[in-house]
């Protein structure tokens, strides 16, 4: 075992997991209640609070726009990492092809959301 | 024997190598007092019922964590469990789970004492000290950081109940991880850079998916969950800062 240690990539992964699971632990169901509930529904907020021209000013701001982007982002790479490894609790031994999915899927995700926001302009 | 004597039946994992295939179950048929554990249930099957049957025990007093087993498909010692909690109901008794089954409920563990050697299990010393130097201190602080780590008795509960440790046993597993952190955080240890090199490794403490049950089923309340995932943030530290710094545990 010890002359053929190799040094794990896990850290960066694990690294974007944590961080995606912090901010979805502390964001998520907030705006899910937000986005799902309060404004379909008509609770508490104001009916044009996700109106168009408003979500198009949000997301054309500087801040807004890093927002959106590590929502969509770490989250992805929350949800990849946690399916990824929920294969390998359930047995099916999560070779390269899984990885590649998984994290493929996430990194996707993540240059859609990039170029979508720098395209919608600021 | 009296006639109000209670019995209680065992069903044991047997496996004799030369003779089966596989593992078979069979069952007996033992007197039993409620101040029986069920390392004692065994003895009895061994000295009455069928001297063949082969266990590992010592101390009968959860200190030389000889005698693990499933009992009832929860890793534990079967010297602190107790028949009564299951009687009138059977009890199951199997060898320790992920590991391979030498005979009944003996099982290999080489693949544990070579982790357990990489691991360096001892102190190294920052630098060389003469005797006239005197005795290592430590403050009440310096001793609390690794002391609970220290209470390991290697008797491997923790790695039957890994799930990851059973999907793949290259993974360093619970105990020795645990013991590798009582020696990191140990004032009077210089070692860490070496030992990190196997917590960063692929082997290393990111085969771990946070289950916890490792930590559950420890008869000593050592906590490995605990030592392995600290590992990942001092792991994950290693990774990102040692282009800055100028010497880490990498290569």
């Amino acid at each position: 075992m010890k002359p053929t240690l190799k040094r794990s990539n896990a850290p960066i992964f694990w690294a974007l997991f944590g961080a995606g699971g912090m901010l979805s632990a502390l964001l998520g169901p907030m705006l899910v209640f937000i986005t799902g509930l309060a404004v379909p529904l008509g609770w508490l907020l104001p009916p044009d609070t996700m109106s168009y021209p408003r979500m198009l000013a949000f997301a054309q701001n500087f801040i807004g726009k890093g927002f959106i982007f590590a929502i969509i982002a770490l989250f992805l790479w929350h949800a990849a990492h946690r399916i990824f490894h929920s294969l390998h609790d359930i047995g099916i031994h999560a070779g390269t092809a899984a990885k590649l999915l998984c994290y493929g899927s996430a990194m996707v995700g993540t240059l859609l959301a990039a170029y979508a926001l720098l395209v919608i302009g600021f | 024997m009296s006639e109000s004597q209670k019995t209680i039946e065992i069903e044991v994992l047997r496996y004799h190598p030369e003779k089966d295939k596989e593992p078979h179950k069979q069952v007996f048929e033992v007197p039993f007092t409620d101040d029986m554990s069920v390392l004692q249930g065994v003895q009895y099957i061994k000295d009455y019922l069928d001297g063949s049957l082969s266990f590992r025990w010592s101390c009968r007093m959860a200190i030389c964590g000889s005698c693990g087993m499933m009992i009832n498909g929860e890793p534990s010692l079967s010297c602190q469990t107790f028949l009564r909690d299951f009687y009138p109901a059977r009890v199951r008794v199997e060898a320790l789970s992920h590991f391979p089954i030498e005979r009944d409920l003996v099982v290999n563990i080489e693949g544990f004492i070579e982790k357990l050697e990489s691991i360096q299990p001892y102190i190294i010393p920052k630098e060389p000290r003469t005797l006239a130097q005197g005795e290592y201190l430590q403050t009440p602080e310096q001793l609390n950081a690794y002391e609970q780590f220290s209470s390991c008795i290697n008797c491997l509960l923790c790695y039957a109940a890994c799930p990851q440790f059973g999907l793949n046993p290259s993974f360093i597993g619970p105990a020795a991880t645990a013991l590798l952190h009582r020696y990191n955080v140990d004032s009077r240890d210089g070692g860490k850079a070496e030992r990190m090199e196997l917590v960063n490794s692929e082997e290393g403490v990111f085969n771990c998916t946070a289950v916890g049950y490792c930590s559950e089923v420890c008869p000593k309340q050592v906590d490995p969950a605990n030592a392995v995932n600290q590992n990942k943030t001092n792991s994950a530290a290693d990774y990102f800062l040692r282009f800055l710094t100028p010497k880490g545990g990498a290569k």
